[in-house]
């Protein structure tokens, strides 16, 4: 693709703190090259401010190769940007043109509270996979791989599940802020393999009820997680975490 | 090779997570699992659960009317007929003491639909106290689906007139009698044909059942997930099938008001 350099207008949601009330803030970038990545499109304007002695954006980043979920820009009313399956570290500059607007927001869900500028505190996320997404592992010698065979099929429903990276986009898609795509993807992947078995009732149960105490809202099934999730978690996973619960709750012991 | 090493970026970059999730086993309660009633139909999985059941249900109940009102049309094939199947279909149901037990859970399941439709949709709201400047809009999701609170409202709207014209006056206030074969009942038929001279109620009853198909549009097969339908040929199957339950039987439904208005049913 031909290289080309760009001017936008950025619209960013600007907030001191958790309790501030924070409001939208224009900048005008220029130079930006069709070669740069969303958030080197920051880290240019984050320079220019921080040598203009005002306070840089605060955002979230990490690996900047779309694997650990840390960034989170919900850009012109979608969770990372425009392009399908893709993060906003791994969203390019080419996906727009000279003289763009581009409106950016932090996550938006009482259960992510904004902790400064685009970032929020995704720590629910932990607290949910604490509550019952781990297994079972004796001490001593590490198992070998062979013991334990496990269908082709349901190692790779298992592993697709395994992708999510809990970024909570689907929560910042969702109308609900629902964080049931992620919630699913974590106990889809465990209760599709035999290492999952002990707990898988305990799990899910424990799973969604920290889920609830979080403060996230009900699924109802509209696919917008599925359609922003940058790996491509399915909505199926949904409906299989549905059924968990529901054979846990059928029987239970009281 | 090359999905495996991702996998393995994937979790050694999460490593410490996964850690502290083993050292967290060691320690974790005891397996069985108890649970309360109240806990599982609390919990945000539970209130789905409600919705999609008693949706199921209502799912049910919406093809036997739709069978005994088709009997309507029988006046249009006999010469003879004049509404006397319908009137008789109509009246087997009413007299039934089984049917009449259902009917008790009809309004139960439709009343529990309805409220816990608006509890479910309040406190989906009330998660996200800060809205965003854009909306994601329709970029993932249709608007029927995320309008279901709305598209009730409209269908239960319709349903109180509904019930106003014939429930209310079959059950309670009365209905003009009509005797076949020195068995008397209710002119069910007559009823509809003088509710359905005026063009208001015909509009509204078309729009009552345009919001229905919206409503199934989704609810249909959004029931079938929340029951924990997960097998991918099932999902396709079921959104298929319930696509076309959202067209044919409001359309059926919607024929009812029009071809009397239209005087070809007689
Ligand atoms: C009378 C007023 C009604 C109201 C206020 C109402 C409201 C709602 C609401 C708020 C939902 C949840 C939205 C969601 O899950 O996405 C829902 C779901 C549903 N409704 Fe209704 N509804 C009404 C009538 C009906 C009727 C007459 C039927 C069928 C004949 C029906 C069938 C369904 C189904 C199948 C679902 C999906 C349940 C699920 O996703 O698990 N509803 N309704
Ligand atoms: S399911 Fe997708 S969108 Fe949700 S946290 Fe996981 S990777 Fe992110
Ligand atoms: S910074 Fe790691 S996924 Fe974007």
């Amino acid at each position: 693709m031909e290289h080309y350099n760009m001017s936008l207008h950025l619209k960013v949601w600007r907030q001191n703190n958790s309790r501030d009330k924070g409001h939208f803030e224009n900048y005008k970038v220029d130079g930006i090259s069709s070669e740069m990545s969303f958030l080197e499109m920051f880290d240019v304007l984050n320079e220019r401010l921080i040598t203009e002695g005002k306070e840089p954006i605060a955002f979230d980043h990490d690996c900047r190769e779309g694997i650990c979920g840390m960034c989170s820009m919900y850009i012109n009313g979608k969770p990372h940007g425009p392009w399908k399956s893709n993060t906003v570290c791994q969203l390019h500059m080419r996906a727009y043109k000279d003289g763009d607007t581009i409106v950016v927001e932090p996550w938006r869900a009482n259960a992510f509270p904004v902790i400064k500028d685009l970032m929020v505190d995704r720590s629910a996320f932990d607290r949910i996979v604490q509550a019952g997404g781990y297994i079972s592992v004796n001490t001593g010698n590490a198992v070998d791989g062979n013991s334990l065979p496990i269908e082709k099929d349901k190692a790779d429903a298992s592993f697709a599940a395994a992708m999510c990276i809990g970024c909570g986009a689907c929560v910042a898609a969702c109308k609900n802020s629902s964080a049931m795509l992620f919630l699913s993807a974590k106990v889809a992947h465990l209760a599709l393999l035999p290492q999952g078995e002990p707990e898988r009732k305990k799990r899910v149960v424990s799973m969604v009820a920290q889920m609830d105490k979080e403060g996230f809202g009900a699924c109802t099934n509209t696919g917008a997680c599925e359609a922003t999730c940058p790996k491509d978690i399915s909505l199926s996973n949904i409906a299989r975490l549905n059924q968990e619960y529901l054979i846990a709750s059928l029987t239970a012991d009281k | 090779m090359l999905i495996w090493n991702r996998a393995k970026i994937l979790y050694i970059k999460k490593i410490n997570w996964h850690l502290c999730l083993i050292f967290a086993a060691i320690s974790s309660q005891p397996i069985l699992t108890s649970m309360t009633w109240k806990q599982v139909f609390s919990s945000s999985i539970g209130r789905k659960l409600t919705m999609g059941l008693t949706g199921i249900f209502l799912i049910t109940f919406l093809i036997v009317h739709m069978g005994i009102n088709a009997c309507m049309w029988a006046a249009v094939y006999f010469k003879d007929d004049h509404g006397e199947m319908f009137n008789k279909a109509a009246n087997f149901m009413g007299s039934m003491v089984v049917i009449r037990i259902i009917e008790f859970g009809l309004f139960f399941f439709i009343f529990l639909h309805i409220i816990q439709g608006y509890m479910l949709t309040v406190y989906n709201r009330s998660k996200r106290a800060v809205g965003y400047a854009v909306d994601y809009g329709s970029k993932g999701s249709k608007w029927y689906s995320r309008s279901m609170g709305l598209l009730g409202t409209l269908i239960l709207l319709f349903l109180i007139i509904h019930w106003l014209h014939f429930w209310i006056p079959s059950r309670f206030t009365g209905v003009e009698e009509v005797e076949y074969n020195g068995v008397k009942m209710h002119n069910m038929f007559a009823l509809m044909q003088t509710t359905f001279q005026q063009l208001w109620v015909v509009i509204l009853y078309v729009l009552g059942c345009i919001s229905l198909g919206y409503h199934l549009a989704h609810g249909f097969q959004s029931a079938f997930k929340t029951i924990g339908v997960h097998n991918k040929r099932y999902q396709t199957m079921l959104t298929g099938l319930g696509y076309a339950f959202a067209i044919v039987v409001p359309f059926v439904f919607a024929m009812m008001p029009i071809t009397m208005y239209l005087g070809w049913v007689k």
